[in-house]
């Protein structure tokens, strides 16, 4: 077992990964008519125009080592281009920021701080979001294979890794939607252990 | 002519002697001349901390140009080649804070090296505790990071060290490497083997450096032009630039001011060999002078030899004095031994002037000041001899001089209107005198930084690195010294106990501690003890685990792990080669002259009521409350520290010039026999050095210790021509009249060449000099001129 290269394998990256996603797909999506391909480009055409969006989440996370799934919820704040934070509330307080590469996490009055590219088995899915985020089909396709289907009004886009680093610790990524909003992003590690967070507008007020 | 020749002989045999000495020296360009030698442990300290000391170690590079991603390229590529490189202890970019060797080592050995162990943290409560708080995180997108390590660490130890290692202050960083705050450049840092005063290792390192750019460059940019550029400063960097400039400039002056001085000489003589003779007494000057300083210091510091203008500047004189003065007009035959008696004795008193002021540098805590006064004593001692014994005999009987009596005729027509305009001076000296009055309080510059030869571009550019990278600028330091290494890490433990509580109340920001990256034997063994046998933890983890969402059965490997970490080793300082571990702590613990010495910097805190400064009295305070046996505790705030050394150092300056001065004052009045005559003497001078003194205030160029000791040389210096004054008051013939101020005013001209072309340096000791001693003599050879009784007038006469 490779301890060091595992600490962060599909720890953080994996959540920022959906999470990143789902602002890739977020809000006012209109999916154009026609082929699945067609619709996928026009919603890749939509992300670079993103300037800021906020949301909130709920995360479930089964885990193999415990019995019951582990619950914790907050919101979402992404800025155009590459600054992105979870603000989970429950079940303890935690700040969490990505910029430029670099992850900051607050916690407990402490701050933890390191960069994606000390973790360089994922530095290209890392890479990818960006890609998506810019909304650069062909490098995100570089490194993933992008299934796209729609189906009675909802859509799914699968993305499944193409890198054997990756494919270590991840199996596949799946974002779930129907019409302009996203519903759930799912993504299922290697090792069997997974994680749906479900996304919803913010509560008004 | 059988004396000498003897003469000759012995000259020559000693310039022979002089030669062979100059040749074999040890020569250092080094800064350390203008380090004070340090009389007390605690001082002793600093400036082994300024010259050995980590902060003197880090080389830090900016790599600016090109586009973000490149720079980032090249800071990763730049870092990988200097790791590979013997000549760096360490290299930091950003990216190796903890690496994945740094991880798996951390990971292997957190029963050691987790602050959070011990007895409490096994027993049920502990464990229930410690587990609970770990699945909480692992809800946490930073709990992920410990997600594949529950099942062995469910306690939460290799996060526990990890979090503790990322408490030192982190610059801002892009891209996993380090960038400075606008962004627009990347930073690196490199610590080198060689220590900051090992010049030449300093200058390896920068080599080195700068072929692994090159290198980077190369295959960061491909076929791309180049469009990076690196930046480099730290103590090392300045050392390595300051010794080219003073080496450089050391040759440059030299040359220049001996071009000038001979271009001048010829003028006035229009004889070559003349002009040769008139050099020769300089010259033994110069190789005796530097002989003396290789012989009484064992090295000479290529500051000395830059200093040698000074030497240029009063030791040709002498010659021009017996060329000149001596009757020896265009017609007449023979050697010019008729004056050469009275001139003697006049010459005689200014070398001994001149010796009484610069002998007042001997005892100077500043190396460099104590070479220049045996540089100066030796050569000005040398020149006199050999213009007294060996140049009249050299002198072809029928060398031609042109006569110089217009010149000194031309010179007393324009000194005698000054003359009539005597009262005026006494005005021009009050006012002067009031503005070095009012200015009193800013007239000295109290910085050790004044003597440093970084220029102000140079060191705006580290300060503004130091301050993108996070305040790596140790500026407060503990140190203490043990015995042994351990015992150094016990204390920097204890001492790192007693500095928590002030980091939580905000007089301190932070603290940097060897023993964050290798704990004391007797603090692993007692973590180690903490552990509970197999058996006992198994049934303690089962009650921990009772109400929480996961099963005993599945952290087996946790137990294993455990047991492992009971029967395994102590860590030992090699153990952790490899890891950014070793780096840390080789930085902040190290052997020096016997004892083992353990740093623990200090950070200013970013907010709170002590804002941007450490409250050291709080810190002194706390730790006095923690006395440790056999270990000595030093809390260092060294710009402070240093300064106050300089300070001490610059009155003892001013106390050893007020004794030269003395001393030049009793020579005179021995020789003189007269209160008046030294007093008419000494008048011009002092004027000329408070004039120079206002001017100084009013260009707002705060006074150092060169300052003062180019005021020291405007009295040595400037009592000679006082002297002649003195002298041919009483003689009124007006052509020996004329053809002493001729004499004078050339000998002057030389004085004013040398030390000006000193001023043109770049270099602030040689640069300070050579502006207050340049228009020093001149307003001393003026000054004299007006006050004398009636000289000028006998001259002015035809």
């Amino acid at each position: 077992m490779r301890i060091g290269a595992s600490i962060g394998a599909a720890g953080p990256r994996a959540a920022l990964a959906a999470s990143l996603l789902v602002f890739a797909a977020l809000p006012g999506l209109t999916l154009g008519s026609g082929a699945p391909d067609a619709q996928l480009t026009a919603l890749m055409q939509r992300l670079a125009h993103r300037q800021h969006d906020h949301v909130a989440f709920v995360e479930r996370q089964y885990l193999a080592v415990l019995d019951q799934p582990l619950v914790s919820s907050g919101e979402l704040i992404y800025d155009a281009p590459d600054r992105l934070e979870r603000r989970t509330l429950l079940p303890k307080p935690e700040r969490l920021v990505l910029r430029n590469g670099t992850v900051t996490i607050m916690r407990g009055g402490r701050k933890y701080r390191f960069a994606l590219r000390d973790y360089p088995q994922v530095a290209p899915f890392v890479d990818s979001i960006r890609a998506t985020l810019a909304g650069d089909l062909p490098a995100l396709q570089q490194d993933y294979a992008v299934h796209f289907t729609v189906a009675a009004g909802a859509w799914t886009l699968i993305l499944v890794p193409r890198g054997a680093k990756l494919d270590a610790v991840l199996k596949r990524i799946r974002i779930g939607g129907s019409g302009t909003s996203i519903r759930t992003v799912e993504i299922l590690r290697a090792d069997g252990d997974r994680s749906v967070m479900t996304i919803s507008p913010l509560p008004a007020g | 002519m059988r004396r000498s020749g003897v003469a000759i002989a012995i000259w020559l045999l000693l310039a022979a002697l002089a030669a062979l000495v100059v040749a074999r020296a040890h020569y250092t360009g080094d800064l350390s001349a203008f380090l004070p030698k340090a009389p007390s442990p605690a001082q002793q300290l600093l400036v082994d901390e300024l010259r050995e000391g980590p902060a003197s170690r880090l080389i830090l590079l900016a790599i600016d140009g090109a586009d973000a991603p490149t720079r980032a390229r090249l800071s990763r590529a730049l870092a990988a080649r200097l790791r590979s490189d013997g000549t760096f202890r360490a290299v930091t970019n950003g990216a190796a804070a903890t690496s994945e060797r740094d991880r798996e080592f951390i990971f292997a050995h957190r029963y050691l090296l987790s602050a959070s162990v011990n007895p409490q943290r096994f027993t049920v409560v502990g464990l229930r505790a410690a587990i609970r708080n770990s699945i909480d995180l692992l809800a946490s997108p930073l709990g992920l990071l410990a997600q594949d390590l529950f099942v062995r660490d469910p306690t939460g130890e290799t996060l526990q060290v990890l979090a503790e290692l990322n408490r030192t202050a982190q610059p801002q960083s892009e891209d996993g490497v380090w960038v400075s705050r606008n962004r627009q450049r990347a930073l690196l840092v490199a610590a080198t083997r060689a220590s900051g005063s090992d010049t030449d290792g300093q200058a390896r390192a920068i080599e080195a450096i700068e072929r692994a750019f090159a290198a980077a460059e190369r295959t960061v940019m491909g076929a791309h032009s180049a469009t990076a550029q690196l930046t480099l400063s730290g103590p090392g960097v300045f050392a390595v630039r300051a010794r080219a400039t003073i080496e450089h400039e050391a040759i440059r002056l030299a040359v220049l001011g001996s071009l000038l001085v001979a271009t001048l000489l010829f003028a006035v003589y229009r004889s070559l060999p003349a002009l040769l003779l008139g050099l020769l007494p300089v010259a033994t000057g110069a190789l005796v002078g530097v002989a003396a300083v290789a012989l009484a210091f064992g090295v000479v510091y290529g500051v000395t030899l830059g200093f040698g203008a000074t030497l240029i500047g009063e030791s040709v004189d002498y010659s021009v004095y017996l060329f000149i003065q001596a009757r020896h007009e265009p017609g007449s035959s023979g050697a010019p031994a008729i004056g050469m008696r009275t001139l003697w004795r006049t010459i005689r008193l200014g070398v001994l002037t001149s010796v009484c002021g610069f002998a007042s540098l001997l005892p100077s805590g500043f190396p460099g000041l104590a070479q220049l006064g045996v540089y100066s004593i030796a050569g000005l001692v040398a020149a006199a001899l050999v213009t007294r014994f060996v140049l009249p005999d050299l002198l072809p009987r029928d060398l031609a001089l042109r006569t110089a009596v217009p010149i000194g005729r031309r010179f007393a027509r324009c000194i005698a209107p000054l003359r009539q305009a005597r009262l005026l001076l006494w005005v021009i000296a009050i006012i002067a005198g009031l503005t070095v009055y009012t200015a009193r309080d800013r007239l000295w510059n109290r910085d050790l930084t004044a003597l440093s030869p970084v220029s102000a571009a140079d060191q705006a550019l580290d300060a503004s690195l130091r301050a993108d990278l996070g305040a790596p600028d140790v500026s407060t330091l503990i140190v203490l010294s043990a015995a042994d290494a351990d015992a150094a890490l016990r204390s920097a433990e204890s001492a790192a106990v007693t500095l928590e509580p002030l980091m939580a109340d905000g007089a301190i920001g932070g603290f940097e501690t060897p023993s964050r990256y290798l704990p004391s034997l007797a603090t692993q063994a007692f973590r180690r003890a903490s552990l509970p046998p197999g058996n006992e933890l198994r049934q303690r983890l089962a009650a921990a685990v009772a109400r929480l969402p996961v099963q005993a059965d599945r952290l087996q490997p946790f137990i294993a792990d455990v047991a492992a970490a009971r029967r395994g080793p102590l860590l030992r300082r090699p153990d952790l080669e490899g890891t950014s571990l070793a780096a840390g702590v080789d930085a902040l613990l190290f052997q020096r002259g016997g004892l083992w010495t353990a740093l623990l910097p200090l950070r200013a805190p970013i907010g709170g009521p002590h804002a941007g400064s450490i409250d050291v009295v709080r810190v002194r305070h706390a730790l006095a409350a923690v006395a440790i046996p056999g270990v000595t505790v030093v809390v260092l705030d060294l710009k402070r520290a240093s300064d106050a050394l300089y300070a001490t150092y610059l009155f003892e300056a001013v106390r050893l010039s007020i004794g030269g001065l003395c001393a030049i004052l009793v020579v005179l009045l021995i020789a003189l026999r007269s209160v008046q005559r030294v007093a008419r003497v000494m008048a011009p001078l002092m004027l000329a050095v408070l004039m120079v003194m206002a001017g100084l205030a009013i260009g707002h160029h705060p006074m150092t210790i060169l300052h003062l000791i180019g005021m020291l040389l405007i009295v040595a210096i400037g009592s000679n021509y006082a002297l002649f004054f003195d002298r041919e008051s009483a003689n009124v013939d007006a052509h020996d009249a004329a053809r002493m101020l001729a004499s004078l005013l050339v000998a002057n001209c030389t004085a004013v060449i040398g030390f000006g072309v000193l001023s043109l340096s770049t270099v602030p000791v040689l640069a300070a000099l050579g502006a207050t001693v340049a228009p020093g003599v001149l307003l001393a050879l003026l000054l004299s001129a007006v006050l004398a009784k009636d000289l000028p007038a006998a001259a002015g006469r035809s």
